[in-house]
Formats: C-alpha cells, sequence, structure tokens
C-alpha cells in the first residue's frame, strides 16, 4: 500500500513537472510568432498600440511577463482572452469545454466498445464472412473522414426519417447521438482492427489451447481469457485517443453547430489570443497527462505481470 | 488386461495443407485399460500428439477424421455434439501440455484459473469450487495453498506451473489424462518430480493416462504398455518390458540403439539414418524402409500388417512373416533379449 502511495505520488509529480514544462515551451514559442493580438493594427497610431501594450502588459520584457503569466496560473488566473472582449479565459473555456468533453467521452466509450466486440466476433470467425465484413467495416471507418459520415448522418437521420435533431446544442442527449456516432466511426474501426489482430494472436496461444481443453465454450474463452489478454495493446492507443476526442472535432462541431472548444482554439491561435492559447495548452496537456497516468494504472490493473514490475 | 476405458479403432486423420493432403494419421487403433498408463511414442511428426487430439476433440480446422472410431464409456467422440464434447473435455478426459510457461493465462489468478475448471463441470457454489481448487493445489504439492491461490502464474516456477497445469487437468476427476510431453520443457530434477506426481496421482485416483513423449528413458518409468509409431502408423506396440528388452520392429531397435546408456563408454551415440518422410502422398509400402538396413523387398510393396509377437505385443514387419528371412538384431538389442529372459526366467523361478 505504501509502495502505491509512494508510485502516485511521484507519478503526480512528474505530471505537473510535465505540464509546466510544456506551458513554458508554448509561452516563449507563441510570442516569438509575428503579428499582435490585434486585428486592426494598420489602423491604429504609435499611441494607441503603445496605450494597449501598456494595458495589457505587452510592454514589459518577455522574462517578467513569463514570471507573472505563472505565478498568476498558479492562483487559478488564466488571463482574460483578447478576441472576445477581455472576458476572463478560464470562463470562456469552461463554457465550451462541456460539450466537446461530453462528445469526447461518449464517442470513446461506444466506439471502443463497439469496436472491441466487432474485433473479437472478427477473430472468432477468422476469414469467414463475418471477419472480411468487420476488415471492410474497418478500413473503411479509418479512411471515410469523419465530416461525410457527419453529413451522411445528419442526411440519413434529421432530414430523411426526422428522428434526431440536426444539429445545435439545446435538445438534452438527444442533440448528441448523432455528433457522437460521427465521432466514435474512428475509435470503432481502430479498436476493432486493433483487437482482432491481437485475439487472433491470442485465440492460438496454449493458455486457450488449455481453456478449451477444460471444456470451455468458445464465446466464455473468447470473453474470459482471450479479451482481457488482448486489450493490453490497445489501452496504449486508447489514452490520446481519448484525448483527442475529448479536446474536440473543429469538424464535427462546425457540422453540427455546437459551441465546443475546438472552434475557439482555432480562432484564438489565428488572431494571436495569447492567454486562450496558453489555457488550451495547458488544459489539453492536463488532461493528456492524466489519461497517460490512468493508462498506465489501468495497465497494471489488467496485466499483473506489468503490476509485479511497477512494484519494485 | 483390465476392462477397458477408452477405444481407438482405425482412427484416420489427415490435413489440408497448400501443398496437399497429410496424412497425419493411419488407421490407428488401441485400447487403453482401467488404471493403465500407455505410451506413445515417437519422433516429431509421428502423428502421436494429432491423435490425441482427436479424442480431445481439438484438432485444428483443417483437419479431417476420415475414419474411425473413438469409444468412451459406449459413444463415439467423433460423432458427439459440441455441447457433448464439452462435457467430456476436461470432465472425463482431461489433457496436460507441453509447456507449462505459456499453458496458464498470464492474467488470471492461478486458484481461479483451477476453480474455473472445477465449476465447469460440477455444480457447485464459488466457495465451493475455491475449497475444491485449494486441496487440488494441496494434492499437486504447491506449498502454502491457500496463499498461492491468489498469486498470478508470473510467479511461479516451470515446475510449480506443470503442477498447476496437472491440478486444472484433475479437477474434475477425469477417467482419462492425456499428458502431451508433460516434461519436455522441464530441466531433468524437475522432470523426476513431475513423473512421479502423475504416477502417484495416477495410483490414488485410478485414473488411465496416455503420455506422449518421445523421450523412452520416460517412457521405462512410467508406462505399463508402449505403443511406438512412425508416420501416423502403430508400428510396435506391448507391454514395457516386451517393447524395451526385446523389440521387434527395427524402428525400434533404431530408437533404443540410440538411447545413451550408462554402461556406454565415450561412444558416438547411434542415429537412425535419414528423415521421416512426408506424409503427403506416402510411397507404397513400409514409411520406414528407406532408413532401415533391414529392409525387405516386400517392405517396399506392401506395408506390414501387425504380426502378434505375443499375446499382449505385436509389431508390423514383415519381418515377422512366416516367409521372412531371419534376421538378427543388432548386438546390443540381443544383449537386451537376452537379459530380459533371464529376468522372466528369474521371475517365473521365484514364482
Amino acid at each position: 500500500m505504501k509502495r502505491w502511495s509512494l508510485y502516485i505520488g511521484r507519478r503526480l509529480l512528474h505530471m505537473v513537472l510535465t505540464i509546466g514544462i510544456i506551458a513554458s515551451v508554448t509561452f516563449f514559442l507563441m510570442n516569438a510568432l509575428p503579428g499582435t493580438p490585434y486585428n486592426n493594427q494598420d489602423r491604429l497610431t504609435a499611441a494607441q498600440l503603445d496605450m494597449l501594450n501598456r494595458k495589457y502588459g505587452f510592454d514589459q520584457p518577455l522574462l517578467q511577463r513569463y514570471v507573472s503569466y505563472l505565478k498568476n496560473i498558479l492562483h487559478g488566473d488564466f488571463g482574460i482572452s483578447l478576441q472576445f472582449s477581455d472576458q476572463p479565459v478560464s470562463m470562456l473555456l469552461s463554457q465550451r469545454i462541456g460539450p466537446s468533453m461530453q462528445l469526447g467521452l461518449q464517442a470513446v466509450v461506444f466506439g471502443t466498445a463497439m469496436g472491441v466486440l466487432l474485433g473479437v466476433l472478427a477473430a472468432m470467425h477468422q476469414n469467414r464472412f463475418l471477419d472480411v465484413f468487420c476488415s471492410l467495416f474497418a478500413i473503411t471507418g479509418r479512411s471515410v473522414p469523419n465530416f461525410v459520415v457527419a453529413v451522411l448522418l445528419q442526411y440519413i437521420f434529421a432530414v430523411a426519417l426526422n428522428w434526431l435533431p440536426i444539429g445545435l446544442w439545446n435538445d438534452g442527449f438527444r442533440s448528441t447521438v448523432l455528433p457522437t456516432l460521427a465521432l466514435s466511426i474512428s475509435p470503432m474501426a481502430e479498436s476493432c482492427r486493433f483487437i482482432r489482430t491481437e485475439m487472433v494472436e491470442v485465440l492460438s496461444s496454449d493458455y486457450i489451447e488449455l481453456a478449451r481443453a477444460k471444456g470451455m465454450s468458445e464465446i466464455r474463452i473468447a470473453f474470459s481469457h482471450g479479451l482481457r489478454n488482448a486489450l493490453i495493446p490497445l489501452i496504449t492507443v486508447l489514452g490520446p485517443m481519448t484525448v483527442s476526442l475529448m479536446t474536440g472535432s473543429l469538424v464535427v462541431e462546425n457540422i453540427f453547430a455546437i459551441p465546443g472548444i475546438g472552434e475557439q482554439f482555432t480562432k484564438s491561435i489565428l488572431s494571436n489570443d495569447y492567454y486562450t492559447i496558453m489555457a488550451v495548452t495547458i488544459l489539453f496537456s492536463a488532461l493528456l497527462v492524466t489519461v497517460i497516468f490512468l493508462t498506465d494504472i489501468l495497465y497494471q490493473i489488467i496485466d499483473p505481470r506489468i503490476r509485479a514490475e511497477g512494484a519494485k | 488386461m483390465a476392462e477397458s476405458v477408452l477405444d481407438v479403432r482405425h482412427l484416420t486423420v489427415s490435413f489440408s495443407t497448400y501443398a496437399g493432403r497429410v496424412q497425419a494419421v493411419r488407421d490407428i487403433s488401441f485400447s487403453l485399460g482401467r488404471g493403465e498408463t500407455l505410451a506413445l511414442v515417437g519422433e516429431s511428426g509421428c502423428g502421436k500428439s494429432v491423435t490425441c487430439r482427436s479424442i480431445m476433440g481439438l484438432l485444428a480446422k483443417n483437419a479431417q477424421v476420415e475414419g474411425g472410431e473413438i469409444l468412451f464409456e459406449g459413444k463415439n467422440l467423433l460423432h458427439l455434439s459440441n455441447r457433448a464434447m464439452r462435457e467430456i473435455r476436461g470432465g472425463k478426459i482431461a489433457m496436460i501440455f507441453q509447456d507449462p510457461m505459456t499453458s496458464l493465462d498470464p492474467t488470471m489468478k492461478i486458484g481461479r484459473q483451477i476453480a474455473e475448471a472445477v465449476r465447469l463441470h460440477r455444480p457447485v457454489t464459488r466457495a465451493a469450487a475455491k475449497l475444491r481448487a485449494v486441496e487440488l493445489l494441496e494434492m499437486v504439492g504447491i506449498e502454502e495453498p491457500e496463499k498461492r491461490y491468489h498469486q498470478y502464474p508470473h510467479a511461479f516456477s516451470g515446475g510449480q506451473r506443470q503442477r498447476i497445469v496437472i491440478a486444472i487437468a484433475l479437477a474434475a476427476d477425469p477417467r482419462v489424462l492425456i499428458a502431451d510431453e508433460p516434461t519436455t520443457a522441464l530441466d531433468v530434477t524437475m522432470q523426476a518430480q513431475i513423473l512421479d506426481l502423475i504416477k502417484d496421482i495416477q495410483k490414488r485416483t485410478d485414473t488411465s493416462v496416455i503420455f506422449i513423449t518421445h523421450d523412452l528413458g520416460v517412457v521405462a518409468n512410467v508406462a505399463d504398455r508402449v505403443a511406438v509409431m512412425y508416420a501416423g502408423r502403430i508400428i510396435e506396440v506391448g507391454l514395457s518390458d516386451e517393447v524395451f528388452y526385446d523389440p521387434r520392429h527395427p524402428y525400434t531397435w533404431g530408437l533404443l540403439a540410440s538411447m545413451p546408456t550408462l554402461a556406454a563408454k565415450d561412444e558416438t551415440l547411434y542415429a537412425i539414418p535419414g528423415t521421416p518422410p512426408t506424409l503427403i502422398d506416402p510411397a507404397p509400402g513400409d514409411a520406414f524402409a528407406p532408413r532401415n538396413p533391414w529392409a525387405l523387398e516386400a517392405d517396399r510393396l506392401a506395408e506390414p500388417p501387425l504380426f502378434p509377437v505375443s499375446e499382449t505385443h505385436a509389431a508390423a514387419t514383415w519381418l515377422l512373416d512366416a516367409r521372412a528371412p531371419h534376421v538378427e538384431p543388432p548386438e546390443n538389442i540381443a544383449l537386451r533379449a537376452q537379459a530380459f529372459r533371464k529376468k522372466l526366467s528369474e521371475r517365473s523361478a521365484a514364482l
């Protein structure tokens, strides 16, 4: 138990350090970019520019700005957005991260669950109809862009059948169904392919043969002995996949007119909205290191051999 | 011989491969008595594992049973449904595998792997299955079974893992235990311990054992009867003593001659010349003929049937035909036979 708390403590420290480094590097890189946050710069006089720079503190040396920015972050102050009439960045983000994270999580959970199921079935029916069908699905899912899927879903379920809203974020769970489906195609295809490959290998291993010799049915073998062993490599790709889905998809959010974070991040980069860029970067990297941490914990739950290694 | 538990009759199995149809098992018959240990001996690819997998119903997908029957408790196992076969498998007929390092699920506690086997064949509660699993662990000689129940396979050595695999096999008190080279992957001291364990369990539970091996030293240690296989056929079968001391088939002579003995000084170990034939379109005649220095003309024309030598002993070689010329076995085999006859006469004198 003590070992565990020590391990977790060490990992948390590493996570904070990682985020700090990412934040610092982004800060300096971002400031090295040409341009200013002012989108009507051509029409500003030198005196006006000077005034604005002073107002936002851009007249101070970079290092000093860096130090005070870090200080502010530690106090939970992420600055103000330069593009949305000086609103606090934290408020802007908290309004927008919700829908993106919800969609992302729903898509990952649904997509991987379906993908894993299909992958297992495909592996159990190796080289037969179901397997070929699943492979085709996986290839299609990987290669068709999700905006095509999104538009198709809109046409079928919103326009032709009129079952679900075509877009917007005002109908509770019903609003989330189509964008979740559109987003889940890629994790579904990916995990189907992954699990199928792993399962084929696992199902030909000796311990599966032993399970057969015990008199276990194929379906029980696949789920009680096969899947657990086949899941291990999937977890590796699952972490980053979850983060990239949770941090919003610009295209899908646009198509369904969802007030998500993807759009805001893109806009903030285009307009040199320094504090929004920083805050979004920190948020994303915090999500990523957290997910990686959770992935490592999950590994240890699933694979006892890794547990033994970690405890040393 | 005691009542027979398992009867294999004229079993023929082939595999479809890209190269053609491989006739892995060709017309094999044997029976297994109650409480008896039968060793299936032969080099790699002779069909011994395929025979056992046919009994277990665990043949690869590209295998076809072309003929014959496997009789167990009055039923032909080859005609059973999947569901009925699952009840036999692990319940009435259990199997121990070759490599203990890979035959346990690395992500499941070993205790659960045993308890799972118990529950598959007995309508018991989880708690009862666990008790039984601990009991089995103790029976196969794992110390502190209650504590070790909760450990994963990686915490055990190869020998211990094989004990656990044996515990799984014994979970439902099987009537037949098939051991597929259970000691091949272990070091020599472990081999002896595992063999002793199997013998001990067999004595206690009156289980019949089919012991697959290519190691004649192991056979001498455990088997009541021996069936020597070559190229998918049984070419000699008999009581252990008969096959060891009075072998009649030239292939058995070769096998025995290639076994190191304590008496041998720095001699080069004998090796049977050549390699086993491929079993795609085997040539007519005795499959061993091309490697057989004693081969007769007849061996190249027709496959020899099993000629009875005694009530329990038979060998498939034309040398035993009445028309065949008399052939003296090689010297070391002849010495074995002499020693054997001496032993027999001493035994009968003692009686």
